[in-house]
């Protein structure tokens, strides 16, 4: 049997004592592109950060290329582009020097760059469309390029599996395009890819899997959805909801607000 | 010149040569995770360490460099737990490490002159053991500074990113801490526990003015922190006699004399990249000739900013953007 990149089961975290994520289950073959989405609030960026280990679970297993979350230790076959407005730090930093950082997973203590280390962080560059920035500082880059930057530095290690949050947040369309561009690339070297968008625009043709988080709850799991099917309560004619109709002109769990003197 | 010639004066210069290197490695670190503030957080902790020393007959220099490291620590772990904010650990920090100074250089019996010498830094006066010290462990935060900082850089740049690469983030956070705490204490008698942050952070801020890239403003901020720190060394020397200048706030007037000169440089230099920035391509010019009459020729050599937008080149001038079409300009 082929090792999964990800096995969930029964994934559970609180935060604060409050339940964020109930009794998940995931598994995502190797090649895969998933896109987590839902609503604001659903869960799916906590998904992701109880995948990386950013957010422990409060019960249920998780393994990572077959290996028990804390036993794994092959961090460079792992990409993270975590959800960020901006690369941007306290001190100045070149563009290469942000994507080098991502090299790290591959590197010794206190070795200078390999030749190998330098030719992955170039062809990082080159897939984000980012070579001629190289030198450039990562503070005169607009959002969608930072952005670009961010996943250039996770695919200089090299990796196998990739998680994304929200790299679609706040970029324009044509670097919108371009970051479908550069993910259709690591799709066809054979990355496994794990990403979170509220919409994907662009991204829809790479998609091979949608799961549908709500409330907490993967709420469809299956073949890919249109943005407009994923808001929708019914996802559309393929889902069949064994629950109740939900109530008209009301949102599932979300608590209801009405002022005293509002007749209901 | 004979001044140089005395022992107490190389020492001095010795040890101030390597606090001028050492302080500014760590404080980038503490400027790219904005946490400018904490060599003076540290600094005032180190008061109650210096304290101790002068309270126990220890040696002041290591009761400050364990105090130092404590509160440093204890600053991190603060941070880190996350429910206080940063700004708020260090501001109690601040308060009670002074006050458990003063209070206990007084229980001492010892003089405010004697607990002076090290909030205000008193380098003339450091001893040989001292400066071997102070050498040893400002080359030990150099090293470990400079040798890890692809890990520190990549840390303090992205947490989270840190942790799924697989490094130890609580490590390294707690390093830096201990890192800025030796700095401190190295930095101490050089311009004093007081103006100890001004030496780590005021040259990584000069020198960002000039840079792009990370390397180069940890490199540059090293050659003007020994710069500021045996410039002020020297130049209070070299005051006349009957002048009383201290080096320590000498130096600290240097470094920010280098900064006021260089952002002026920098202001103009983030002005030029924003004119230079290239204009979005692939969108229909609009054919919209200049209102006014333009009697100036745009040409190569007129001094305007000229940006090269796809086929044509714009130029750039009092928020206009002219772009030649036949006899005339249109905006762009």
């Amino acid at each position: 049997m082929l090792v999964k990149p990800v096995r969930l089961e029964g994934g559970t975290v609180a935060i604060g004592g409050r339940p964020v994520l109930r009794g998940i289950d995931l598994t995502v073959d190797t090649g895969e592109f998933v896109a987590l989405m839902g609503a604001n609030g659903s869960g799916k960026t906590t998904l992701v950060r109880a995948l990386t280990g950013l957010r422990p679970l409060t019960s249920g297993s998780l393994s990572l290329f077959g290996a028990p979350f804390a036993e794994f230790a092959e961090w460079h076959r792992i990409g993270f582009v975590p959800q960020r407005t901006s690369a941007t730090s306290g001190v100045p930093a070149s563009v290469w020097e942000v994507v080098a950082s991502g090299r790290l997973t591959r590197r010794r203590l206190l070795r200078p760059l390999s030749r190998a280390d330098r030719a992955a962080i170039d062809d990082a560059l080159a897939v984000v469309g980012l070579t001629d920035k190289a030198r450039d500082g990562v503070s005169q880059l607009s959002g969608g390029q930072q952005q670009r930057a961010l996943i250039a530095r996770a695919l200089a290690g090299a990796p196998e599996l990739f998680f994304l949050d929200e790299p679609t947040a706040g970029v324009d369309l044509p670097n919108q395009h371009a970051l479908a561009d550069a993910l259709g690339q690591l799709k066809a070297r054979g990355a496994t890819i794990v990403l979170v968008a509220h919409e994907l625009g662009p991204l829809s043709a790479l998609v091979d899997r949608a799961v549908v988080m709500r409330d907490g709850r993967v709420a469809y799991d299956g073949a890919p959805l249109t943005d407009h099917e994923v808001h929708h309560p019914e996802f559309g004619e393929t889902h069949t909801h064994h629950h109740a109709e939900p109530e008209p002109g009301r949102h599932d769990h979300t608590p209801h607000v009405a002022s005293p003197l509002e007749p209901r | 010149m004979e001044i140089f010639a005395y022992p107490f004066m190389q020492r001095a210069l010795l040890a101030a040569l390597f606090t001028g290197l050492a302080a500014p490695v760590v404080g980038t670190y503490l400027v790219q995770r904005r946490l400018a503030l904490m060599g003076d957080g540290i600094g005032h902790v180190a008061v109650t360490g210096v304290a101790l020393g002068l309270l126990t007959g220890a040696s002041p220099t290591w009761t400050a460099v364990v105090v130092a490291i404590l509160g440093a620590v204890l600053i991190e772990t603060i941070r880190e737990r996350g429910h206080t904010n940063g700004d708020v650990a260090l501001a109690l920090l601040f308060y009670g490490g002074l006050a458990g100074g003063v209070l206990l250089t007084g229980l001492g019996g010892q003089s405010a002159a004697r607990l002076q010498e090290y909030l205000f830094g008193a380098i003339t006066t450091i001893s040989v053991t001292d400066v071997l010290i102070t050498m040893a462990l400002a080359a030990l935060v150099i090293l470990l500074g400079v040798g890890l900082s692809p890990q520190l850089f990549a840390v303090a740049q992205d947490q989270e990113f840190a942790r799924v690469a697989g490094l130890n983030v609580r490590a390294y956070n707690v390093l830096v801490a201990v890192l800025a705490a030796v700095s401190v204490t190295v930095a101490m008698r050089t311009v004093g526990l007081l103006l100890v942050s001004a030496l780590m952070v005021v040259p990584v801020a000069t020198s960002q003015q000039l840079t792009r890239s990370f390397r180069a403003t940890l490199g540059a901020a090293m050659v003007l922190g020994m710069t500021a720190s045996v410039g002020g060394l020297v130049l209070s020397a070299l005051a006349p006699p009957g002048a009383r200048v201290a080096p320590g706030p000498t130096i600290v007037l240097l470094a920010l004399a280098g900064f006021v000169l260089t952002w002026p440089v920098g202001a103009w230099l983030r002005q030029r990249q924003r004119l230079r920035e290239p204009f979005p391509v692939g969108l229909p010019d609009q054919h919209q000739p200049t209102s006014e009459q333009h009697v100036h020729e745009h040409g190569p050599d007129c001094g305007h900013v000229a940006v090269v937008h796809e086929d044509h080149v714009d130029y750039v001038h009092d928020g206009h953007r002219h772009a030649p079409h036949g006899k005339h300009y249109d905006e762009h």
